[in-house]
């Protein structure tokens, strides 16, 4: 970030300039990030609309969609539910930190795969809800998933493909443990990727 | 040499997605997702009443909050006379309330400050001093003498109704009835709902003065028609405006109208001369943004002993809210409504209907239903299952004597509109064999003799989907057609764009694969755009399962004028001439000498570079397509479901759906828009809906109370299909993203009143909430009428 | 969505935030899980001027079983600890039957039991749980700890008879007199809504015989219920049919619902003493299984 100068508009000075701030460190997508928040601000909106990390959306103002689902220290939270305070010194992965340059995670494969998404606004939260099930239950029955998944509302899918998409994931996520990362479980039945 | 046509993603191909490749990684472009440089953002206050005068607003505390830039009253607004906008049904609505608030959530005012928490703190500073007037919260209290009226502002209004209407032949029913051996009733309620997608509404306006040009960003599913009602409410010229509606976070109908947010940050950002965001909060969506349905429907139906349907009688009444602000063809005050009973071999038929102004949101919107078809065949298939109780018939049966036959089409329905198509019979006898029915009578039977109740249920429906053609739709006056525009680069490869606009149906990927299909060039080598007014073709927008109806078969007919130019140059660049020329996927040749050939991609490179003499160059083009007439698609929705005869739960056991929406562009995509749309019916017939107390406070302005059901409880679709090709589209298709919202959730509720047959009970009102279908079991009647907040017994 | 300015204070002990809701004259609210306070703050329900985060507090995350059969959960202990903990399916069967059907998944991964008892929602679902348990908050203010009995902690919808500068610490439920059994059953209509009914039902078996009995409900009345009536009518039945019923009875009449959008106040009633009836039921079930 350039020291050079900051944009700002021009206060109208008086309690405005008072307000309390709080310097959070945290490490986002294994990347360390650092930002000056009020204390009233979500975590959400620091994922947003502070460090532009757009993919964790937000749906619903009374903490039912999970549209906004994010790993805390690898465990799934609301973040429309945390204050960006309370992220200080914790750890933190979005969407944007699923796939590597090179490629995509095998549940983002899996939801492209079975058609697990429509508008994709609910995706991003169901991927991330997926991916701690998966590291907790390698093998997940049905059921299992309907049950993980059961914070996070889709109103496009009816949610029978969310559940192949993440029983494809497991699956290639089990042959790479596996072939040890070789092999590809992905049979694309209908024309180009 | 032929192309494989599934291998270059054509037509039929389960092709993956191609918007999926940025949705996945977080990458959309969703409303929220777009900040322009210096953007200010707006909040909106609403009234807390359903019913007051304003005595009074002060602003001045919201003003001295630093950070606050501007605060928005009715009383500015009027004086800009923008206070009133137009709606979609030639009434008008307030943008900001200034002489009363006539429902809860409506919008008084606005605040625009540096960030939505500051414009939010701003809000809550405004005092407004109210004066309660009695609220009006249904259709009866609505239209009591000495009622109050609602719209007072409207001279000559001097009652709550906004229309009388009827359709069909009265006196021709009146004889059928008189005909009749026996005479079937029913009374319901179709509950208000919401479409309530996962992202809510939102625009973000930037006017710049320098240059006079408006560019707003929103969600919109229709954005040229938004940008001709922005022309007329702001008074800007149309070339001015740029309306552009990125990723949306899915539609639903919910995104059709114009809401009073929009028009407020267009003026924002007019005052501010910079970007105004408006990002509308869930339970902004849910209170005060276009609801689904909330109508009592009255029906009869004309029988002989034989079980076949001599006529029907329809009555409905709706209640809009405070303003009629419905999204329908203008020829139709309720929608089509009166598509009811259109795949039934009905002679006569006859509908009234009456609406009704309450102090309850506007909206009235085709919630993934082509304007009202959801209630006409709720009504329909609700109508049948009691019908066929009072004969004694089977369900299934009843429905096989009255279905339309295969070799009786093109059918003129007792509405007047045309069927065209259809193996109505084959889809009923594929989803009862799937389902096991005769086995399932046997199980049903076995498991009351040990006290447990099963129950199945049916529904066969056709509906008219894809609006227009333009003769009979039109919105405002503007023809309900559609449009594509084609352009193919020197290198083969090509941009689409389209007048529709996708919300999560996936035309990124199936208009290229019509383009595939159409000109043999690779679905991935086709571009598609829509949103942008600036650079997409006029179109009417993406609702009422229109898309692929229009739209798509738009794709279609530009390709083919793409092909017809392509042939001339083919002809040149094999020196024949063009009668000569024979087409095959991606290829013409010579005729009698099929070696001799160029491809689609050796064309487009000759348009830029080596076109016959006198040709224009260039390989682009458009189509403007106005149907000859509505699709009509035909499904078979069966739930079997288990009710809990101690507490009126009830559990899905299993959901067959057989679909025939013509030719199948991709299957998956297809397959997709059912499982969805059936997840929505089974919301609406078990917790989904919306109601009121008697203040008009409104329940159900959340996700708390405002229920969508989740991964867990939703049940596992099989689906089967039929393919009867469209005879009018150009590919044969059909519409299909709304089939199983419209038709399923009769099958689940004629499941559980299936289940309880014993009482005799003939309707319980949806949701089936488990009191509900209680109070049924054990009381023995029937439980209709809007969901009931009770108050203390 | 956004909530109003505060102050935010992050204690390391238990002390130290004591310390500071003092100082904060009863303007400070403590946040443990935020699940149901931050939703409160999005809606501008809630706005207090100050929040104390307890989430940086060390040591109270358990949930555990003393020698003498005491169980202790600490205030930080979330409601998936629970939910995901296999050891208490047998120690506290009623907890365990509970987890699971509090809120939805992530809620649950921040949600704390004793939040949700300091919150005293009526629709919450572990006020009851406790209440049948006879549990006991521990809270600590600047004079040091107290214990106070949840049935006693509630004094209304959302309202407790804790101070400004107490923290609740921990839950305790009290050793067994003999075999535990119980259950949990909640009308829900999708996963994530609160109860339209729940019933908890917890019950000591001792010599084939009750020797204790607790029915919490959930849902059905202005606060917490605790049907300390049907319950003595359990205790010395072996739980037998009659003797269910009977509770079932006294627990609807104990009941007082009121009739809204989620069912009636007689459905609502007939729902406790069928709740009331099936868990009974299971509970024999498991025991003939057992025995
Ligand atoms: C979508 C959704 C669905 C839900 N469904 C259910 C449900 O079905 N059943 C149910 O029971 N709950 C439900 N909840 C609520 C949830 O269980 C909460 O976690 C719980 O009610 C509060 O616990 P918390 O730790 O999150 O408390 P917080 O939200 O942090 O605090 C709640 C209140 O208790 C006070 N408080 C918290 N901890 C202490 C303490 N140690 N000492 C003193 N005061 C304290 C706070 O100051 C605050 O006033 C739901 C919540 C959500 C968002
Ligand atoms: S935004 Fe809906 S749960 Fe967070
Ligand atoms: S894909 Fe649209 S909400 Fe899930």
């Amino acid at each position: 970030m350039s020291t050079l100068f900051e944009e700002v508009r021009p206060s109208d000075g008086g309690a405005g300039d008072a307000v309390p701030v709080r310097r959070v460190e945290l490490t986002v997508n294994g990347e360390r990030r650092a930002a000056d928040v009020e204390p009233r601000l979500l975590l959400a909106h620091l994922l947003r609309n502070g460090f532009r990390l757009t993919g964790t959306h937000t749906g619903c103002d009374t903490t039912n969609c999970g549209a906004c689902t994010v790993l805390y220290d690898g465990v799934p939270v609301k973040s429309c539910t945390m204050f960006a305070v309370q992220a200080d010194g914790h750890e933190v992965l979005t969407v944007e930190g699923l796939a590597t340059a090179s490629e995509l995670h095998p549940i983002q494969e899996g939801f492209k795969d079975e058609h697990g998404l429509q508008c994709g606004f609910c995706t991003p939260g169901m991927m991330l809800a997926a991916k701690a099930l998966l590291e907790e239950k390698p093998n997940p029955s049905e059921d299992e998933i309907r049950w993980a998944l059961s914070g996070n509302l889709c109103r496009c899918t009816g949610y029978q493909n969310i559940v192949k998409a993440v029983m494809w994931a497991a699956e290639k996520l089990g042959a790479n443990v596996e072939s040890d990362g070789a092999d590809d479980a992905g049979d694309d039945a209908g024309g180009e990727g | 040499m032929a192309l494989d046509e599934i291998k270059i993603g054509g037509l039929g191909a389960s092709r993956r997605r191609v918007e999926d490749n940025r949705f996945i990684r977080g990458k959309g472009n969703y409303i929220d997702d777009i900040a322009l440089p210096w953007m200010l953002h707006m909040e909106i206050l609403r009234s807390p009443l359903a019913h007051a005068r304003i005595r009074s607003i002060d602003v001045s505390a919201a003003w001295a909050i630093p950070g606050v830039r501007m605060v928005l009253t009715g009383d500015m607004l009027a004086a800009r006379n923008l206070a009133w906008m137009p709606t979609l049904s030639y009434d008008t609505q307030a943008v900001l309330a200034t002489d009363k608030v006539r429902f809860q959530g409506q919008e008084v005012a606005c605040v625009v400050a540096d960030d939505p928490y500051i414009a939010k703190d701003g809000c809550e500073a405004i005092v407004v001093d109210y004066e309660p007037l009695p609220p009006i919260v249904n259709p009866s209290q609505a239209k009591a003498p000495g009622a109050p009226l609602i719209r007072d502002d409207k001279t000559g209004q001097d009652s709550n109704v906004v229309f009388d209407w009827e359709v069909g032949d009265r006196e021709g029913t009146d004889r059928a009835f008189a005909q009749a051996d026996v005479v079937s009733t029913i009374d319901m309620h179709y509950p208000r709902s919401h479409p309530s997608p996962i992202e809510a509404c939102g625009s973000i306006a930037d006017f710049n003065r320098a240059t006079s040009k408006l560019t707003v960003y929103m969600t919109t599913q229709a954005p040229h028609i938004i940008r001709a009602a922005v022309a007329l409410v702001a008074e800007l010229p149309e070339h001015m405006i740029r309306i552009v509606s990125p990723d949306l976070g899915g539609g639903f109908g919910n995104k059709v109208p114009v809401y009073p947010g929009y028009v407020v940050s267009i003026l924002a950002s007019i005052l501010l001369e910079c970007p105004v965001k408006w990002i509308e909060d869930k339970s902004g969506n849910l209170i005060s943004t276009g609801f689904g349905r909330d109508i009592y429907l009255k029906g009869e139906m004309a029988l002989r002993n034989d079980g076949r349907i001599l006529g029907v009688r329809m009555h409905t009444d709706s209640d809009h809210g405070a303003f009629f602000s419905d999204a329908q063809p203008s020829k139709f005050k309720i929608g089509l409504m009166h598509s009811a009973f259109s795949c039934y071999d009905v002679p006569a038929a006859h509908l009234t209907a009456q609406g009704v102004y309450t102090n309850k949101a506007p909206g009235g919107v085709a919630y993934r239903c082509s304007f009202r078809v959801t209630e006409a065949m709720y009504f329909q298939e609700r109508m049948v299952q009691a019908a066929a109780a009072d004969l004694g018939m089977d369900q299934a049966e009843f429905r096989r004597i009255n279905l339309v036959r295969d070799d009786d089409f093109p059918h003129r329905t007792p509405w007047g509109f045309l069927t065209d198509s259809g193996q109505y019979g084959k889809c009923l006898d594929l989803g009862l064999e799937a389902i096991g029915y005769e086995d399932f009578l046997r199980q049903k039977e076995e498991a009351r003799q040990r006290g447990r109740l099963l129950g199945i249920g049916i529904s066969t429906m056709t509906e008219p989907l894809g609006a227009g053609n333009s003769r009979e739709y039109d919105i405002l006056g503007i023809k309900m057609f559609d449009s594509a525009e084609l352009k193919v680069h020197m290198t083969g490869k090509a941009l689409l764009r389209t007048g529709a606009k996708t919300q999560g149906q996936g035309h990124e990927t199936t208009w290229a694969q019509i383009v595939a299909h159409e000109l043999g060039i690779p679905a991935e080598d086709v571009l598609v755009e829509e949103g942008d007014t600036d650079t997409a073709p006029f179109g009417m927008g993406t609702y009422a399962s229109r898309s692929t109806p229009v739209a798509g078969a738009a794709v279609a007919m530009v390709s083919r004028k793409i092909r017809a130019k392509a042939r001339k140059i083919a002809a040149h660049l094999l020196e024949v001439s063009e009668e000569d020329v024979e087409w095959e996927l991606g290829r013409f040749s010579v005729r009698g000498a099929p070696d001799r050939g160029v491809t689609i991609q050796e064309c487009a490179i000759a348009a830029y570079s080596n076109m016959p003499d006198g040709m224009e160059p260039g390989l682009e083009n458009n189509a403007y397509y106005d149907p000859p007439n509505l699709t009509w698609p035909f499904a078979c929705y069966i739930a079997t479901v288990e009710v809990d005869p101690e507490t009126g739960v009830w559990d899905v056991l299993r959901v067959v759906a057989v679909d025939d929406c013509g030719v199948r562009i991709n299957p998956m995509i297809v397959e997709g828009q059912i499982m969805g749309g059936l997840t929505e019916a089974y919301a609406m017939a078990n917790m989904q809906f919306i109601t009121f107390d008697e203040d008009g406070n409104c329940i159900g302005s959340n996700y708390m109370d405002y229920l969508l059901p989740t991964a867990w409880e939703t049940p596992g679709f099989e689906l089967h299909e039929v393919v009867t090709p469209c005879p009018h589209h150009p590919i044969g298709a059909k519409g299909i993203g709304e089939c199983a919202t419209v038709g399923g959730p009769a099958a689940f509720v004629n499941a559980v009143i299936d289940a309880i047959g014993d009482t005799g009970v003939r309707n319980i009102d949806m949701p089936l909430l488990p009191d509900r279908v209680h109070e049924a079991i054990t009381q023995g009647h029937d439980v209709s009428g809007a969901p009931p907040v009770r108050t203390e017994p | 969505m956004y909530p109003s300015r505060f102050r935010y204070e992050a204690p390391s002990t238990v002390a130290e935030a004591v310390a500071m809701l003092a100082a904060a004259d009863g303007e400070a609210k403590i946040l443990a899980g935020g699940q149901s306070l931050i939703p409160m703050m999005k809606l501008r329900f809630a706005a207090p001027a100050m929040i104390v985060d307890i989430n940086g507090i060390g040591g109270l995350d358990y949930h555990r079983s003393d020698p003498d059969g005491t169980y202790r959960i600490g205030a930080l202990c979330r409601h998936a600890d629970l939910e995901k903990s296999a050891a208490l399916a047998d120690a506290q069967p009623t907890i365990a039957a509970a987890a699971p059907v509090v809120a939805d998944p992530l809620v649950r991964t921040r949600g704390t039991l004793v939040g949700s008892v300091c919150h005293a929602d009526p629709q919450g679902d572990w006020a009851s749980v406790m209440v049948s348990l006879e549990g006991a908050i521990v809270a600590q203010g600047p004079n040091g700890r107290r214990s106070i009995q949840v049935a006693d902690l509630i004094d209304g919808p959302f309202q407790t008879v804790l101070a400004p500068d107490e923290i609740a610490v921990e839950a305790v439920i009290p050793a067994a007199r003999g075999a535990r059994a119980g259950g949990y059953l909640k009308l829900e209509r999708r996963v994530g809504d609160f109860a339209t009914v729940g019933v908890a039902v917890s019950v000591e078996m001792s010599g084939g015989s009750v020797a204790r009995a607790g029915i919490g409900l959930t849902a059905v009345g202005p606060a917490t219920i605790n049907a300390s009536d049907a319950a003595a009518a359990l205790v010395g039945t072996a739980l037998d049919s009659d003797a269910v019923d009977a509770a079932a009875q006294l627990a609807a009449e104990a009941a007082q619902p009121r009739s809204d959008h989620r069912g009636s106040a007689d459905y609502k009633r007939h729902v406790v003493a069928t709740f009331v009836r099936r868990i009974g039921a299971q509970i024999q079930r498991s025991e003939q299984e057992a025995a």
